[in-house]
């Protein structure tokens, strides 16, 4: 079965415990987050989620409905096979001494990764890109030898357009509510079997 | 006008139409319990173990198709509905759990009767609240009940801390949900449903598996005229039972582990599947690599995530059973399959898989059957998990949709008798046969107390063999006849029973099966009948677990009669 990484992107409601509601959901259906980044959207009391998943196309889908399924994600969509810019952000703590100082600061800058931090035996590069990106970065400072790293999850937007998140006001739901109960007289007068 | 979050809660409860609710009192519902007496219209049924609370709010509402309610108090009251919340989750029952809380300034200190049970349930709910101020109340309850009872149903727990009942708020009863994350697809879309439709009438030998869905979304006449207009057989699920009359000439019982032989190969040979209302449950399908190897697979479903989950599917109709099928009837031609069902006709006399073999033993399979002979099918079976619930689905005929209330999907032992109590509570009207293995009854046999204090006129039939009859049968067939820890001793039903105050019954004697079930009958109020059967009887057929559908293992061939099944089905 191939599996691919998928990025997916949520919007949801800001109310407390959305985030356990999803880990949770991952834990429980067995499926495997490679990273999860959370913070406001455009639109205020609106979160967006961008959660990268390892899985097959049939896993993907699995993961894809049963996040729309809870109450307070408002729409969710994949947009792994659209085009779009993902970006990840590291902090990245080098071991530095005066001799491979020089030589660091030429590897972040051929990265255009930034210093951020100079102490006596170290230093602190943050980078940002996509992953490959920051992965060589850091294949290329390990040498050097990494005393701590900080990594967030990937977030990423679609080019050009409105974007795959805007939420149209549906016609259906308005044209057709089911009634939520039956109305007084029907839930006194015996079920119509 | 300002009210208490308790007032508010009762008064949102008469708005939802709300006629009972199942509870146990303790600590932190004591403010709700205070305020229950200024609203008579509000039944409140004592039961004598929360677990059991859920369950009859779960057996209400499965008997009435309206929204059932139970209601606990912090700590071990929470605690001990989960079961009975999981069960309803599995089988996609409305019901809303009020629990209450330990009071806003003690959570999260490990307080007195303090849960998360929230944290708890949040995998077994649809969804969940934790209400932590009393204005917010009346929204909470608005669409705990939306969520309840709408689309797919499930339960939804309201946590009230015990300082929100207490706190006053300006009561005003939402007009309208606002939950832009929750909207229910009911329609399904036309090109999809055109695709079915030329998919049905270009099919040789089509089938339909009708689940519970169809009994949920109320679509028996659209699931019939379907059947009857295309003449294609139909199937249902354990849960689905009951949708489609199973009497009638298109019926072919019912599919899975215990299901009829002849309704598996159906499922193994057809063209086309129609499945409507159902979810693919292993149980039903077997090896799912094995399932249906010939068949296109249509499935209509209201929840899209059910859709391509368990079986692939050539068709996905994503919307609310009746109306797709009122559309997709639109567009399927009048059609006969005369040799896919003389097919079929063939396998259920090769097969005749409701066989009660011919012994003078009191056999349960005979006892279930003389039940339904006694009531001429016209009673709403609740029954447990195991050997009696697949007997109760096999030997009784149901005609009427919701007339067999069973645990399904999580298969909790015990549920029998709370949800009876629910279903008695919410069809009084009708006669409720509560059938009982001896090992799930005593699980929640303390509700016979419930029974006797709110009275009801339940009849119970315990299916006693002394065994966990179906775990038994497995270690028979499967473990070499190692009875490891299923042999089971049991009270004296019938002193438990007249210790409660019930009338009961004690058959050991096959021929007096008719006259103890006529008397069940007759006698006003509950009854209690400890059928002592056959120790070793087996369910046939059964497919072993992990096989394909049609390996299913058969009634020892000398065992076989004539199945008294086939007189009792009538024509059109």
């Amino acid at each position: 079965m191939i599996t691919t990484k998928h990025t997916l992107v949520a919007l949801v409601e800001d109310k407390p415990g959305v985030l356990n509601r999803i880990a949770s959901l991952f834990r429980r259906r067995n499926f495997n987050i490679e990273s999860i980044a959370v913070g406001h959207s455009e639109q205020p009391g609106l979160s967006r989620m961008t959660i990268v998943v390892d899985g097959d196309d049939a896993k993907i889908e699995q993961v894809r409905k049963q996040l729309d399924k809870v109450i307070e994600v408002i729409k969710i969509v994949d947009i792994t096979e659209e085009s779009s810019v993902a970006r990840e952000l590291a902090l990245i703590k080098v071991r530095a001494t005066p001799s491979t100082r020089g030589e660091i600061i030429q590897i972040v800058d051929i990265f255009r990764a930034n210093i951020v931090d100079v102490a006596v035996d170290s230093l602190i590069v943050e980078v940002t890109g996509d992953e490959d990106k920051v992965d060589s970065l850091i294949e290329l400072l390990r040498g050097f030898g990494i005393k701590e790293l900080a990594r967030t999850g990937r977030i990423a937007l679609t080019r050009g357009g409105v974007g795959p998140l805007l939420v149209e006001e549906p016609k259906e739901a308005k044209l057709f509510r089911q009634p939520s109960r039956p109305s007084p007289e029907e839930a006194e007068s015996p079920p119509d079997w | 006008m300002k009210k208490t979050g308790a007032q508010i809660l009762c008064e949102c409860l008469v708005k939802e139409g709300v006629e009972v609710i199942f509870g146990y009192p303790g600590g932190a519902v004591l403010p709700l319990y205070d305020t229950l007496p200024q609203y008579p219209q509000l039944r409140h049924v004592l039961v004598r173990h929360e677990q059991c609370a859920a369950h009859a709010a779960d057996g209400y509402a499965r008997a009435t198709g309206r929204t059932g309610v139970c209601l606990a108090t912090s700590g071990p009251g929470a605690t001990n509905l989960v079961t009975g919340i999981a069960n309803a989750y599995l089988d996609s029952s409305p019901v809303v759990a009020i629990t209450g809380q330990v009071a806003t300034p003690f959570i999260g200190k490990d307080a007195f009767q303090e849960i998360d049970i929230t944290g708890i349930t949040l995998p077994i709910t649809k969804h969940n609240y934790l209400v932590l101020a009393a204005k917010d109340m009346a929204r909470v309850v608005r669409e705990a009940f939306h969520i309840a009872g709408t689309g797919r149903p499930g339960p939804v727990l309201i946590d009230i801390p015990r300082d929100v009942f207490q706190q006053e708020a300006e009561f005003v009863y939402p007009d309208r949900v606002d939950l832009p994350g929750y909207r229910p697809k009911f329609f399904g879309h036309p090109a999809q449903i055109k695709k079915a439709a030329e998919l049905i009438n270009a099919a040789k030998r089509p089938l339909i598996i009708a689940g519970r869905g169809v009994i949920i979304s109320k679509a028996f006449a659209e699931l019939r005229e379907l059947a009857e207009k295309a003449q294609i057989p139909v199937v249902t699920t354990l849960l689905g039972i009951g949708c489609f009359p199973e009497t009638h000439v298109l019926s072919f019982g019912w599919l899975g582990m215990h299901g009829m032989a002849y309704a598996n190969k159906a499922v193994n040979n057809a063209d086309v599947i129609v499945a409507m209302g159902m979810r693919f449950d292993d149980r039903a399908t077997g090896m799912v690599s094995a399932f249906a190897p010939a068949a296109q697979i249509i499935h209509i479903d209201i929840d899209p995530a059910e859709i391509g989950k368990n079986v692939r599917v050539d068709v996905p109709i994503v919307g609310d059973v009746k109306n797709v099928l009122q559309a997709l009837n639109e567009q399927v031609i009048p059609n006969e399959h005369v040799e896919w069902f003389n097919q079929l006709e063939q396998w259920r006399e090769e097969h005749p898989a409701l066989t009660i073999r011919e012994t003078d033993a009191l056999i349960p399979q005979y006892v279930i059957r003389q039940i339904y002979e006694v009531t001429r099918g016209d009673a709403i079976v609740v029954t447990g998990v195991g050997q009696n619930q697949m007997w109760a689905a096999q030997f009784f005929f149901y005609d009427k949709p919701n007339s067999l209330i069973s645990s399904g999907g999580l298969g909790t032992m015990g549920f029998e008798l709370p949800g009876a109590i629910g279903a008695k509570i919410g069809r009084p009207e009708e006669t409720v046969w509560c059938i009982a293995g001896d090992g799930g009854f005593q699980m929640t046999i303390q509700e016979l107390a419930t029974i006797v204090q709110e009275r009801l006129d339940i009849k119970i039939a315990i299916i006693n063999n002394g065994y966990l009859g179906m775990v038994r049968q497995w270690q028979q067939l499967f473990y070499g006849r190692r009875y490891v820890h299923t042999r089971l001793w049991g009270p004296d039903f019938v002193k438990v029973a007249d210790a409660y105050g019930i009338a009961a019954l004690r058959v050991t004697d096959k021929k007096l099966v008719t006259s103890a079930i006529e008397k069940a009958m007759d006698y006003q109020g509950p009854f209690l009948i400890d059928f002592v059967v056959e120790p070793e009887e087996c369910v046939f057929p059964i497919v072993p677990p992990g096989a394909a559908l049609t390996q299913f293992i058969e009634m020892p061939q000398e065992d076989k009669v004539s199945p008294p099944g086939q007189q009792q089905r009538g024509g059109k």
